[in-house]
């Protein structure tokens, strides 16, 4: 299989995958703002802070109000990650790829681009914003299905999977940054508050239900983080993802080496983390620090597979 | 709309099908009685399953343009174009000598030059030829075959005659088209298949493999081979992708090839890298090296020509095998085959004039408006001048450009090019082709059954390209028995 076709599979996953995320957290986001009363300091600019690219909305954009945060995260086709450039990309990227991944797959991501781009010109999204930001989540969860059920589950796919798994662990751990009341203003009383918030997370990843099932009790902070990082049947669960990237590293790859001790390791840094003791200090850093790790286990990925250097002809 | 032969009139051309009102040719005799015992309604329904069967497939071409529609840019015509085997057999023959005629040629220009040397070709032809590479000088590829995949335009004048309008050396295009009209011909048609004994093309891909094959510089191991494209903004891309489909051979672009210090070619692949012994590539020949072609090119493979000189990978076509097709070289081929075969050619050339010459250009100059005018090195019908269509602004453009650049021009009659019946609307009328066959060439020949037929669907028109007007129909090649 060429380097070139492997990565490409990959970043439509990615792509994917992030489109879906994006509008998740835009949609939580948006009833956050909502619901919770005035005064507990919540403000539109910090979802840019939390989607990891305020440097280039403060290059771009004069003021953070609802209207502009909006606009960054959907429909800006120069924001990297905005909903309408992850799903170029993922369209850009699976064109190349078509020989490789069933015909309705390529139909579907092209219909879902096309769909977008008419949703999003024109007047910005206030009336129906929910819903559409849930239908390009449904169809996003569409393509993913149809992907798993319709490709042969051979390296082409196990990029497709690596590609999803690495960036729903990165997206998880921005919704966890949500729920991490760092948000919240300093002096506001945080108890209750913090319950809605996670609840509220909890919702966007659709983990309410399944929450509930593992925990049998109310939504407490400490069990929700816990929940969310280590679980390992949760499909949205950052312990869970790592364990689909090492399983596909360790059976369906070539010279997994390298990526897989990595990915073991990060594992390790995932499964011995103290929920109870991060929640009282120092989350957002954890949660920096493993965006950097995903980050890293990228290079690894890409250097494996994606980038030969000459040396390894002779 | 039924048909009616008697009040089908080709006029003055000659018709593929029809040889006067009311009479079938030998080979068509069949599918001419066959098409007018249909129904309007009949007719109309397998134009639709066409239709239908192009829509189904044309999800795989239109994939590949921007937004959503799905119409094929080339319309084709359900009624084929017949041509009877014995006949094809002769210009099989032809198309044959011409090719190993015109290998001989270009390997000889790229060492001995014998064919300069012995005053046949000038010298200052092949200087002045932008398609000569000086960077293929001294080259020895496999079997000394530069040339092999071949598509070369056949046209048919009033009297019937055949002729060589034009060889595409380089990287000639539409033989997905060939396989793809048959197949639809036979979802449309297939009880005429059932009648007739018609040449099967779909095997191509298959010779196309194993002339590939054939080419590898490692002839022990099973070759590693791969179609090069430019990617997919790239016209003929479904092509590439179809052709490496059929062949199972790795679709690459440039990026995915690397040539290592050992002067090998590699692919970058998830298990390393691997090395690459023949390239079928749909690439022209100055983006194919930036090392050595142009340095802007992000198509090509840095080192690409090194590893081809050394011999360690072949190239499908050899680079600076266009020499041959530049269109005043054309007017030499039957020189060539004389030269180097001692043959006549099977295949007339269409007669032409040279404008570098003087008493030549002063003949097309006073012509013009008889003439079609050809610059030697484009192609797809691009900066041509039809005499008798142009207007008298369009040919003195040309009295312009034929007097600053004389090496660039060659002249032509113009041809009553043949007929054959097209569905128009709600008639059958009489509709301009021509044929591109296909052939493939190493140690052996293999030449298309038929090949691309392609017809101008405006009334009168003399232009079959894609991009001009143009569509295509099936070709068939009949077994009639006998003689």
């Amino acid at each position: 299989m060429l380097s070139r076709v492997a990565e490409r599979l990959y970043w439509t996953a990615r792509y994917l995958e992030r489109a879906e995320n994006t509008a998740r957290l835009v949609k939580v986001f948006s009833s956050m703002m909502l619901d919770l009363p005035n005064g507990v300091g919540l403000n539109w600019r910090q979802l840019v802070d939390v989607s990891g690219a305020h440097e280039h909305f403060d290059k771009n954009y004069r003021s953070s109000g609802e209207r502009n945060v909006i606009k960054f995260m959907l429909s800006d086709p120069d924001t990297q990650g905005s909903v309408i450039s992850s799903l170029a990309m993922a369209r850009e990227n699976m064109r190349t790829t078509r020989d490789l991944v069933p015909s309705e797959g390529w139909e579907h991501v092209n219909e879902l681009y096309l769909f977008a781009r008419k949703k999003l010109t024109g007047k910005t999204l206030l009336k129906d914003r929910h819903e559409f930001l849930s239908e390009i989540v449904m169809r996003c969860q569409q393509i993913t299905g149809l992907l798993a059920g319709t490709m042969s589950h051979g390296p082409a796919y196990q990029f497709v999977r690596i590609g999803r798994n690495l960036e729903r662990a990165d997206m998880t751990t921005r919704m966890i940054d949500v729920g991490s009341a760092t948000l919240i203003a300093p002096g506001v009383e945080l108890e209750r508050l913090e319950n809605r918030l996670w609840t509220y997370v909890l919702r966007s990843l659709c983990a309410h239900q399944m929450y509930r099932q593992y925990v049998r009790r109310r939504i407490k902070p400490d069990q929700v983080l816990a929940f969310l990082l280590q679980n390992m049947i949760f499909p949205r669960a950052v312990g869970h993802t790592l364990g689909e990237i090492a399983t596909c590293f360790e059976h369906a790859l070539p010279h997994s080496e390298e990526p897989l001790r990595a990915v073991l390791r990060l594992q390790r840094l995932v499964a011995e983390a103290n929920a109870e003791q991060l929640r009282a200090a120092g989350l957002h850093e954890f949660i920096d620090l493993l965006q950097l790790e995903f980050g890293n286990l990228h290079q690894l990925i890409s250097g494996t597979w994606f980038s030969l250097e000459l040396d390894e002809a002779v | 709309m039924e048909i009616d032969w008697s009040t089908y009139d080709p006029g003055e051309f000659y018709d593929e099908m029809i040889s006067s009102p009311g009479h079938p040719r030998r080979a068509a005799l069949a599918i001419a009685g066959y098409l007018q015992k249909l129904s309007a309604r009949q007719l109309g329904r397998r134009q639709n399953a066409a239709d239908l069967a192009i829509a189904e497939m044309g999800v795989t071409f239109t994939v590949y343009s921007e937004g959503t529609n799905i119409d094929r840019t080339w319309p084709f015509d359900i009624i084929p174009r017949i041509i009877p085997k014995k006949e094809w057999l002769r210009i099989e023959e032809g198309l044959t000598q011409r090719m190993t005629a015109l290998n001989l040629f270009i390997h000889d220009l790229y060492n001995e030059q014998n064919i300069i040397n012995d005053g046949i070709v000038p010298e200052k032809l092949i200087k002045g030829s932008k398609s000569f590479l000086p960077q293929c000088v001294g080259a020895s590829p496999r079997f000394g075959t530069w040339a092999h995949i071949c598509g070369s335009d056949l046209v048919r004048d009033r009297d019937g005659t055949i002729y060589v309008l034009e060889d595409n050396l380089r990287v000639p295009s539409g033989v997905s088209y060939m396989i793809e009209n048959r197949s639809i011909t036979k979802r449309v048609f297939p009880e005429l298949f059932r009648k007739h004994r018609i040449l099967p093309v779909d095997d191509y891909p298959a010779h196309l493999f194993d002339m590939l094959a054939s080419l590898s510089p490692r002839p022990l191991d099973y070759p590693e081979i791969v179609v090069m494209t430019p990617g997919i903004y790239n016209s003929a891309y479904f092509e590439h992708a179809y052709l490496a489909q059929q062949m199972g051979a790795e679709l690459v672009e440039g990026g995915d090839l690397v040539v290592g210090a050992d002067d090998c070619v590699y692919m970058k692949t998830i298990d390393g890298l691997q090395r690459v012994d023949v390239i079928y590539r749909r690439v022209n020949d100055e983006f194919l090296d930036p090392e050595v072609f142009r340095e802007d090119s992000t198509l090509g493979v840095s080192g690409l020509m090194r590893a081809w000189r050394a011999g360690n990978v072949a190239l499908a076509n050899a680079p600076g095998a266009g020499v041959a097709d530049d269109k005043v070289i054309y007017t030499y081929v039957p020189d060539i085959i004389k030269y180097y075969l001692d043959q006549d050619p099977i295949i007339p050339n269409v007669p032409s004039w040279r404008c570098e010459d003087k008493q030549q250009r002063e003949h097309v100059l006073a012509n013009l408006d008889k003439l079609v005018v050809k610059p030697a090195n484009e192609s797809g019908g691009y900066g041509m001048l039809v005499g008798p269509h142009a207007s008298a602004a369009e040919r003195r453009k040309f009295v312009n450009l034929i007097k600053r650049s004389p090496r660039n021009y060659i002249a032509q009659p113009t041809l009553g090019l043949s007929t054959v019946p097209t569905i128009c609307g709600q008639r059958v009328e009489p509709r301009h082709l021509d044929l591109r066959p296909f052939i493939l060439q190493s140690d052996r020949t293999y030449v298309t059954a038929g090949g691309l037929t392609r017809v101008a669907l405006r009334k009168g028109s003399l232009v079959v390209n894609s991009s001009q007007g143009g569509g295509s129909k099936d070709t068939w090649i009949v077994d009639t028995g006998g003689h």
